[in-house]
Order: C-alpha cells, then sequence, then structure tokens
C-alpha cells in the first residue's frame, strides 16, 4: 500500500504543475494550520501599531485597523479552505447521483432532473446569491450554511456533464458487452460508468473548491456572505478595498490578500489539471510519448 | 416527422417548463426580501419633511399598492404577474419613481450588449482558433502559451478586474476609472463622443477579453487534443485523407460541440454577465442598475430584468438543443 502511494506521487511530480501546486498547497496548509498559534485575537482592532510596513515583527506589515496582517491571513486561508471544501463535497454528491441517473436511465426520469437542473441554472445565480444572502443574512453568516447555499448553486452544470458523458458512454460498445453478458445496472455504473466519470468529478471537485472561494470573494465584495469582521480572503480584500487601502499607501494590507487568492486559484487549478491527465489514461499516454 | 414528434415536442415541453419555473421562482425570491418598499416610499416623502395625515397615509399605501402589483392574496398578485409579463408592462420603477421599468431597461440594455456580444463573441471565435491550432500542433513555442493561459485561466473575474482596474487606471493612470462615458456628456453621434465611449469601454472589455480567451482556449486546446488521438481520426489519416481535411472536418467538427454550448449559454448570460464587471468600472448597463435595484428593493425592476435573463437564457438552450444533432453525429436522442 505505502509503495503505490510513493509510486503514485512519483509519477504526479513528473509533472511540472502538479509539483508547483503542491508546493503552494503545503505552503498553504502549513499558513491555516499556524493560525492555531496565533499570538492574536483575529477579531480583536488596535491590538498593535497600525500602518506599519513589513518589518520582522510583522512579516507582512499591519492594517489600518490595528491588526497583523500576516496572522489575520492565516485565519483567512483555513476559513476560505473550510467554506471551499463545505461546497465541493456537498454539490459532488448531488451532481453525482443525479448526473448518472439521468443520463444511464435517460426517459422521463432524465427529463424531470435535467428540468431541475436547467431551472437552477437558468437562474442568474449571482443575483439570486445576493438576493437570498441579503434574506437569509443571519444565516448565511456561518461557514457551513454559505457552504451548503454555495453548493446549491453549483451543481447543475456539473451534473448536465456528467450525464452528457454517460450519455455517449451507453452507446459505446463495452457497455453494449456488459449488457448483453448479463451484468446488473449497479454493477454496469459501478463498474462500467463511474471510473470514466470519476476523473470528472475529481477534477470538478477541486474546479469547485475554486469557484467557491472566488464566490465567496465576490459576495463579500457586495458586503454579503461571511460577517465581514471574521477573517476570510473576500472579507481582508474588501476590508482594505473599503479603507482606501491603495489611497493610505497601505500597500501590502491590499496585495496580500490578492496575491494570496492567486496563489490559491493557480494552485487548485493545477492540481485539478494534473491530477485529470494522470486519471484519465489516453492523456496519460500522450505525456509520457507513447503512440497508439 | 419522427424528429418532430420524439425530438422536437418533448424540448418544447421542456423548454416552457423550465421557463415557468423559472419565472415562478422570480416572482417568489424578491417578494422574500426584507425591505418594504412601499414603508420605504413613505418614509422616503417623510424624510422630505412632508407630513402625511394617517387617513391619506392609507390611501397613499392603496394606491402604491396598486401600482407596484402588491395588491391582494398571493394567489392574486401571481395572477397579476403573469399579466403583465404577456403585455410586456412591468409597472413604474420605484427607485426612479415615474419612469417606467422597461424604459430603464430599454437605456441600460445597449450599453451592456454592446460591451459583452463583442467581448463574447470575439473572445470565442479567438480561442476557437489558437486553441485547435495550439492543440493540434505541438510546438516548443506554444508551450508558452499554454503557461500563460494556465495562469491567468484560474483567476476569478472579479480578482482580474481588480487588478486591471489598480494597474491600468490608478498605478499607470492611461483608462479612466469609472462610467461608460465622460461625465456630464450626452449621447450623440460625433467622434469625440464615440471616442470618449471607446476609452471607457476599453478597460472593462479587456478584461472580458482575457478572462473568456483563457477560459475558452483552454477547452478547446484540452478538446482538440483528446479528439485528436481518437480512432476515426488514425484512421482518416491512414486513409490518406489531407491533413487540412483530417483538422477540419475530423477534429474540429468533433470538438466544436462543447464549444457551441459554451458560446450558446454566454449568450443566455448576456443579459445579467456582466454584474461583477460593471460594478467594479461602474458601467452604467443592466448589470449596474441590477444592483442598485436590489439595494433599494425596487420589484418591479429587479422582476423586469430577472424576467429577460431567464426567457434569454432558456431560450438559448433551446435553441441549442436543437441544433446539437446536425453538429454532432454521434449523439442521439430517444
Amino acid at each position: 500500500m505505502l509503495r503505490r502511494i510513493i509510486s503514485l506521487f512519483k509519477d504526479l511530480f513528473e509533472d511540472y504543475r502538479f509539483t508547483v501546486a503542491f508546493i503552494i498547497f503545503s505552503f498553504l496548509f502549513v499558513l491555516s494550520l499556524l493560525s492555531c498559534i496565533s499570538p492574536y485575537d483575529p477579531l480583536r482592532l488596535y491590538q498593535v501599531p497600525r500602518g506599519l510596513p513589513p518589518s520582522l515583527n510583522h512579516p507582512l506589515g499591519t492594517n489600518w485597523l490595528g491588526q497583523d496582517v500576516f496572522w489575520r491571513l492565516t485565519f483567512a486561508v483555513k476559513n476560505s479552505l473550510i467554506i471551499a471544501i463545505v461546497t465541493a463535497v456537498f454539490s459532488r454528491v448531488i451532481a453525482v447521483l443525479l448526473g448518472i441517473i439521468s443520463g444511464y436511465k435517460g426517459g422521463w426520469l432524465d427529463r424531470v432532473l435535467m428540468a431541475i437542473g436547467d431551472t437552477t441554472m437558468v437562474l442568474p445565480s449571482l443575483i439570486i446569491l445576493i438576493i437570498i444572502s441579503m434574506v437569509l443574512k443571519d444565516w448565511a453568516r456561518s461557514f457551513f450554511n454559505l457552504g451548503l447555499l454555495l453548493a446549491f448553486f453549483s451543481w447543475a452544470w456539473d451534473a448536465r456533464v456528467i450525464r452528457s458523458q454517460v450519455l455517449s458512454l451507453r452507446e459505446r460498445d463495452f457497455t453494449f458487452v456488459a449488457i448483453l453478458s448479463g451484468m446488473s445496472t449497479i454493477k454496469i455504473v459501478w463498474k462500467q460508468l463511474l471510473p470514466h466519470v470519476l476523473p470528472v468529478v475529481f477534477t470538478t471537485f477541486i474546479n469547485n473548491m475554486a469557484w467557491a472561494i472566488g464566490m465567496e470573494i465576490t459576495l463579500a465584495y457586495l458586503g454579503l456572505g461571511i460577517d465581514p469582521t471574521i477573517p476570510t480572503i473576500g472579507t481582508m480584500l474588501q476590508t482594505a478595498i473599503y479603507r482606501q487601502a491603495l489611497f493610505l499607501g497601505l500597500w501590502w494590507w491590499l496585495a496580500t490578500p490578492i496575491i494570496t487568492a492567486i496563489l490559491i486559484f493557480i494552485a487548485l487549478y493545477w492540481l485539478s489539471v494534473s491530477i485529470s491527465e494522470y486519471l484519465d489514461p489516453r492523456a496519460r499516454f500522450q505525456r509520457i510519448g507513447t503512440k497508439r | 416527422m419522427s424528429f418532430i414528434k420524439g425530438y422536437l415536442i418533448p424540448r418544447l415541453i421542456q423548454y416552457f417548463v423550465v421557463t415557468f419555473l423559472g419565472l415562478t421562482a422570480i416572482f417568489i425570491l424578491p417578494r422574500l426580501l426584507p425591505v418594504d418598499p412601499i414603508k420605504q416610499q413613505l418614509e422616503q416623502y417623510q424624510s422630505f419633511g412632508v407630513y402625511i395625515p394617517p387617513e391619506q397615509q392609507e390611501e397613499m399605501i392603496k394606491t402604491l399598492k396598486q401600482l407596484y402589483g402588491l395588491e391582494g392574496t398571493l394567489w392574486e398578485q401571481y395572477m397579476n404577474f403573469w399579466e403583465r409579463l404577456f403585455s410586456g408592462n412591468f409597472g413604474p420603477s420605484f427607485s426612479r419613481y415615474p419612469i417606467p421599468v422597461t424604459q430603464v431597461i430599454a437605456q441600460a440594455l445597449p450599453w451592456t450588449i454592446g460591451l459583452l456580444s463583442i467581448t463574447t463573441l470575439l473572445s470565442w471565435i479567438i480561442a476557437v482558433i489558437v486553441g485547435s491550432i495550439v492543440g493540434y500542433h505541438r510546438k516548443r513555442w506554444m508551450e508558452a502559451i499554454d503557461v500563460i493561459v494556465m495562469i491567468i485561466r484560474p483567476i476569478p473575474y472579479y480578482v482580474m478586474a481588480l487588478i486591471c482596474l489598480i494597474l491600468f487606471a490608478y498605478i499607470f493612470p492611461i483608462f479612466p476609472l469609472s462610467g461608460g462615458m465622460g461625465i456630464g456628456r450626452k449621447l450623440s453621434f460625433n467622434l469625440e463622443t464615440i471616442i470618449s465611449i471607446m476609452r471607457h469601454g476599453i478597460l472593462p472589455a479587456f478584461t472580458l477579453l482575457i478572462v473568456g480567451i483563457a477560459w475558452q482556449f483552454q477547452s478547446m486546446k484540452l478538446i482538440v487534443q483528446a479528439v485528436r488521438a481518437d480512432d476515426h481520426v488514425w484512421y482518416a489519416k491512414t486513409a490518406g485523407v489531407e491533413e487540412k481535411k483530417v483538422v477540419r472536418n475530423h477534429i474540429m467538427r468533433n470538438a466544436m460541440l462543447p464549444m457551441i454550448t459554451q458560446l450558446g449559454l454566454q449568450f443566455g448570460t448576456i443579459f445579467t454577465g456582466a454584474l461583477i464587471t460593471e460594478m467594479v468600472f461602474a458601467y452604467p448597463g443592466i448589470g449596474w442598475i441590477l444592483y442598485d435595484a436590489i439595494m433599494k428593493a425596487d420589484y418591479n425592476l429587479i422582476m423586469g430584468i430577472m424576467c429577460i435573463s431567464v426567457l434569454a437564457i432558456t431560450t438559448s438552450i433551446f435553441i441549442l438543443d436543437l441544433i446539437y444533432p446536425f453538429f454532432d453525429p454521434r449523439v442521439r436522442y430517444r
């Protein structure tokens, strides 16, 4: 088992994108762990002199509210990742179930499920997210609830992608062979369809995490979603813009969340790309260089 | 005939069901907003120092309710809503009082459509062409494009727009910070106005373009790479079909299907898709107005914009579904 894991990572590290993403990710992970030993309370103001540039004592400086930017960042990374993972887990479960059922079964069930999915898709989700998080302002303030809310708006597209894959998979020869040789439906789904769908699930899981973090940032920009005093990447950015960090000359206050956000998005994306290439044998053969 | 019976009619039913559900959801959602629009309106009058005696206040609330389609039970309101929808009259806007909603939308729509249709189409065409070239040929210098796209692509639109705004309007003040044209300018057809509109439009268009191109280039490239390794391409090559023809007929045609889906869906979202762009750049289009309407609980305006957007998206999905089989012979419907 251990040897298999080691050889798996050896294969993955051959891709420079995975290596870079892995390094960024472990860095972010350590950052989020560091929040446990933070010397400052993330919610309190004026604990340190305000507006200090980066120095040894304050690695990323302090902001105009008298908070240490570095230690605040550790909390922000942790909270943003929690929201992202909650969203991704819930929406993947919905997407896989509905996608496979409606793709493989077809008929009226397919139409009903896709009608529901299409309805959540045609509704302009950003606007509705804005409205809902205005209505349920207090409810959407906890990480878990915000994650649930985001999950509800992000399954439909991926379910449709999975469905369209299953649609074409069930027309392929190996499915016919399986049906003709008397395999039960559940076994066909499990053994023949799921392995083909899995790369999509993995990569969409990571993409969905990225979407959730991006959505959190967007909502925070509008002053919605998480309570603005709780540090997430979105609220850090929002506070810096709202308090005119640039005009005060405190560039480190604004640059920290922006750069962290970019790093997170690049890491997530590169992870998803390299893993999907690894999981999809066709793409993998191409990379190694063996031609069929 | 079997096409109409087996394919067109189910799609048509589905189209109407989805549109119906979407529009109903739109009717319900603004009614959940925590702000009472009538109370807000009255408070606004009172804040101007107008004294309204109680019996007149009653009268006023009644008139306002009538104007905004808020009278009667929820069911009556709902019927009223459909009536208004079919007559294309959404009533007056709350926040810009006597101006009707349709006029507010009509004023903002050209800005949004002008900006988005150009950027959507342009980014799609560039992405499809460049994506298929890079996906098919694998040369050293093309890897550079790939790496650049790999860095740009994951950055969400809002962060990208913010970076561009800080870079090109604040640090290097080349472009104006906000607005659709110079302040105090009237819409007219002279050179100066057009230049001003262009100058204000370039930065939002630029951000939309890079994000759009990076996004679609990546998928086009990946699809082309996948299709290139398919059996039928290999077969066509062995059969001695010209390389140009292989690319055009055997690879591009297969790879186009998801790309056409994307284009169609994007055109559907044009009516509301630019919410963030317009907010970041204060561009006077639909998104800007919609945000304003949400903040001021302007029922009629929210309703009008969302109805148009739902109709646009469902219609584009429907049209997409209809043209699917013509593009991809592999997809069959039962």
